[in-house]
């Protein structure tokens, strides 16, 4: 009979260390359905996630117990009673972090039971979540209005090709999820706003600014300094990133604290214009996602007080030290002026002059709108000059096409042609790609080379100087000058006296004329000449192309004008082939 | 002549001849100490090489503008009074917005 039970009890415990592997197998497996069916993305499994996770944090322990279905015969082995809140399954997951000295099992609990909010889903915001999803925040909001665009993708790398068009947010828990099931991640495609602002941080315990615009950031600071929640925020430009900590500790500053001012748009580079390397916002994340879980963990020195910045060119990091928290400003000073009233009240976008995101900006109207040539009648004045010129001077334009034309040969050239289209985006974009024959002077150094660009224009410099002449008198000048160009395309204009010949005089006839509007006077100039304008100016978006013809007229520069909507419109209206910068 | 190691970053490197650290010896007057302010306007003056009005709003640096001297934000040292003294690095960074 003790043979039969010594061989029972083997049988046991076989039979033990068989159910408790299957069991290890139940878990995984629903961890695996949890992430396929995050992948889904139905609104039924996020009811379903939501509750597995809900399941996995209170308690810890009840996945495991509940899976516990057959009933051992057996006396279970002795254990002790567990000393933290984790299961099995969390044990195994976050491992790396329970075995690391400076972190354990305790900072791990500190984060499962934690909330973090994520105010953008972009370039920061991606890795941001990335790594708080993986390292078991035990709750996680993302929030962000706006959906993935192919541009995002070199830097936002949360998103991916398959969800171009789809809620980043959305897209941003579907990655969350994949990663790791067992955390509760919410998405708020809402967006961050005055109205919603305090109800979204007051649900998490710590905040992460991973937007991309001033009005947004001095309205996530605010919501942190009335809700009390501390505040990590980064931001990465170019080739640039910086980092810190706001509202933190007895006197950490907020955003007021150290940006009392909002910075005039213009100080603003933004990555849509100015571009950025797609490793410096990814860099910048990491590190917010690690100030973040320092913060909710409460390990190490958290970054407050203290500014990071980062150059990536030159692969330098540099750790300021910051002023406290201001008694004077507005959020966290003494007499502090918001709260949690007039928070909503504010206007933000008022406050920085830009909207609550960074979206183009909004279409100018400097220009009179029947000034402005649409990208197809540009394409008709281009083709239309290309043959003239093919038949009239070839050696003069050939030599300034082959050179790729710079100013000076332009204007060499210039005298031939009737009309100069002058492209001011800037260099890398002209690298990129631009139409044939164009002169090419970056808006930013239109006022440095402004005599070299007036004397392009048949406007000598010294009728620059009298620049209220603007007037719709030039009609005739610029008339007699079109046609003196395009008539006479031979050998007489091309010896060049003619172009500052005509220039003077569109100088002396229209400078009679004061007082109007520069929009106006550009209007009325072209309006008045039947024949092509004198001087097109193109531009990324049709911004840019208005100041810059606004500033010419002003400078004396008869019959100019822009292209309505730039090269993005000409990509959508004329040329599918030029890719949209 | 005080010597100063200056730094632009932040995109603020663009108006100055898109340079970032520059070496400079600035001149000042017999018994006087050169002060941040005095250092923003021989800047503009001297170093700027477009758009001034990007860089400086009467007698200090543009809203959005932070000014570190040997690596403390100037508010700690007087802003604008804060005395600087040969060998100092002077950081003017412009604060980003993007993400």
């Amino acid at each position: 009979m003790a043979m039969g039970d010594a061989s029972i009890a083997a049988e046991a415990a076989a039979l033990r260390v068989k159910n408790a592997s299957l069991e290890r197998e139940v878990e995984s497996l629903r961890e695996q359905l949890l992430a396929l069916r995050a992948e889904l993305g139905s609104a039924k499994t996020q009811e379903d996630t939501s509750s597995g996770a809900a399941e996995q944090r209170n308690g810890g322990a009840t996945a495991t117990t509940s899976l516990s279905t057959a009933p051992s015969s057996a006396p279970a082995p002795p254990r002790a009673a567990p000393r933290h809140g984790l299961s099995r399954a969390q044990v195994e997951r976050y491992s790396r972090h329970l075995l690391l000295p400076a972190f354990g099992v305790a900072a791990q609990e500190r984060l499962l039971r934690g909330g973090v909010l994520v105010v953008g889903c972009g370039g920061l915001g991606s890795p941001v979540a990335m790594y708080l999803a993986a390292a078991g925040v035990g709750r996680l909001g993302l929030v962000d209005h706006d959906t993935v665009d192919v541009t995002n993708l070199h830097r936002q790398v949360m998103h991916s090709t398959a969800r171009v068009g789809q809620h980043k947010a959305a897209s941003g828990r579907a990655t969350c999820t994949a990663i790791n099931p067992t955390i509760q991640v919410e998405a708020h495609m809402c967006g961050f706003t005055p109205a919603n602002a305090l109800e979204l941080v007051d649900r998490y315990d710590v905040v992460v600014d991973a937007s991309d615009n001033p009005a947004t950031r001095y309205l996530v600071s605010d919501a942190c300094v009335v809700a009390g929640k501390p505040l990590v925020s980064a931001a990465a430009v170019g080739t640039d990133g910086q980092i810190t900590v706001y509202n933190y500790g007895p006197d950490g500053p907020c955003y007021r604290c150290l940006f009392p001012e909002s910075p005039a748009p213009e100080n603003c580079s933004r990555c849509g214009e100015a571009g950025v390397l797609g490793v410096v916002p990814g860099v910048m994340g990491c590190l917010q996602a690690l100030e973040a879980i320092k913060v909710l963990a409460g390990v190490g020195d958290v970054s407050s007080k203290k500014l990071t910045i980062f150059d990536a060119l030159s692969g330098r990091f540099t750790a300021v030290k910051l002023r406290g928290r201001s008694p004077a400003c507005l959020a966290c000073g003494a007499a502090p002026l918001l709260s949690r009233a007039n928070l909503a009240a504010h206007d933000y976008v008022r406050f920085t002059g830009q909207p609550l995101d960074d979206g183009p900006p909004e279409d100018l109207e400097l220009l009179d709108p029947r000034v402005r040539l649409q990208p197809a009648q540009v394409a008709e004045l281009m083709r239309q000059q290309q043959q003239q010129q093919g038949s009239a001077e070839p050696v003069a334009a050939a030599a300034a096409e082959a050179a790729g034309p710079t100013t000076a040969e332009a204007a060499a050239a210039v005298q031939c042609r009737s009309t100069v289209f002058l492209d001011v985006r800037p260099q890398p974009q002209y690298d990129v790609v631009a139409l044939p024959g164009v002169v090419h002077v970056p808006f930013e150094r239109l006022e440095q080379r402004l005599a070299e660009v007036l004397a392009l224009c048949g406007c000598s410099s010294s009728s620059s100087s009298g620049d209220g002449g603007v007037g719709g008198s030039s009609s005739g000048s610029s008339n007699g000058d079109g046609g003196s160009c395009n008539g006479g395309g031979g050998a007489g204009s091309s010896n060049g006296g003619g172009g500052a010949g005509c220039g003077v005089g569109a100088g002396a006839a229209a400078s009679g004329e004061a007082g109007e509007q520069p929009a106006a006077a550009a209007a009325a100039a072209a309006a008045a000449a039947e024949s092509p304008p004198r001087v097109v100016v193109l531009c990324r978006r049709g911004n840019n192309s208005q100041r810059v013809a606004a500033r010419l007229a002003a400078a004396g520069v008869a019959g100019v004008t822009d292209m309505r909507g730039g090269y993005q419109a000409w990509a959508r209206e004329v040329d599918p082939d030029v890719p949209l910068l | 002549m005080v010597k100063v190691k200056i730094e632009f970053s932040g995109g603020l490197e663009l108006l100055f001849g898109n340079q970032k650290q520059h070496d400079v010896d600035v001149p000042v007057q017999e018994g006087k100490q050169l002060t941040a302010g005095h250092l923003i306007a021989w800047t503009r003056d001297n170093m700027l090489r477009e758009r001034p009005e990007l860089f400086v709003k009467g007698h200090t640096v543009r809203p959005g503008i932070l000014v570190l001297i040997n690596e403390c934000d100037w508010e700690l040292s007087g802003a604008t009074e804060s005395t600087i003294s040969d060998g100092d690095v002077v950081v003017f960074i412009s604060t980003l917005h993007g993400g």
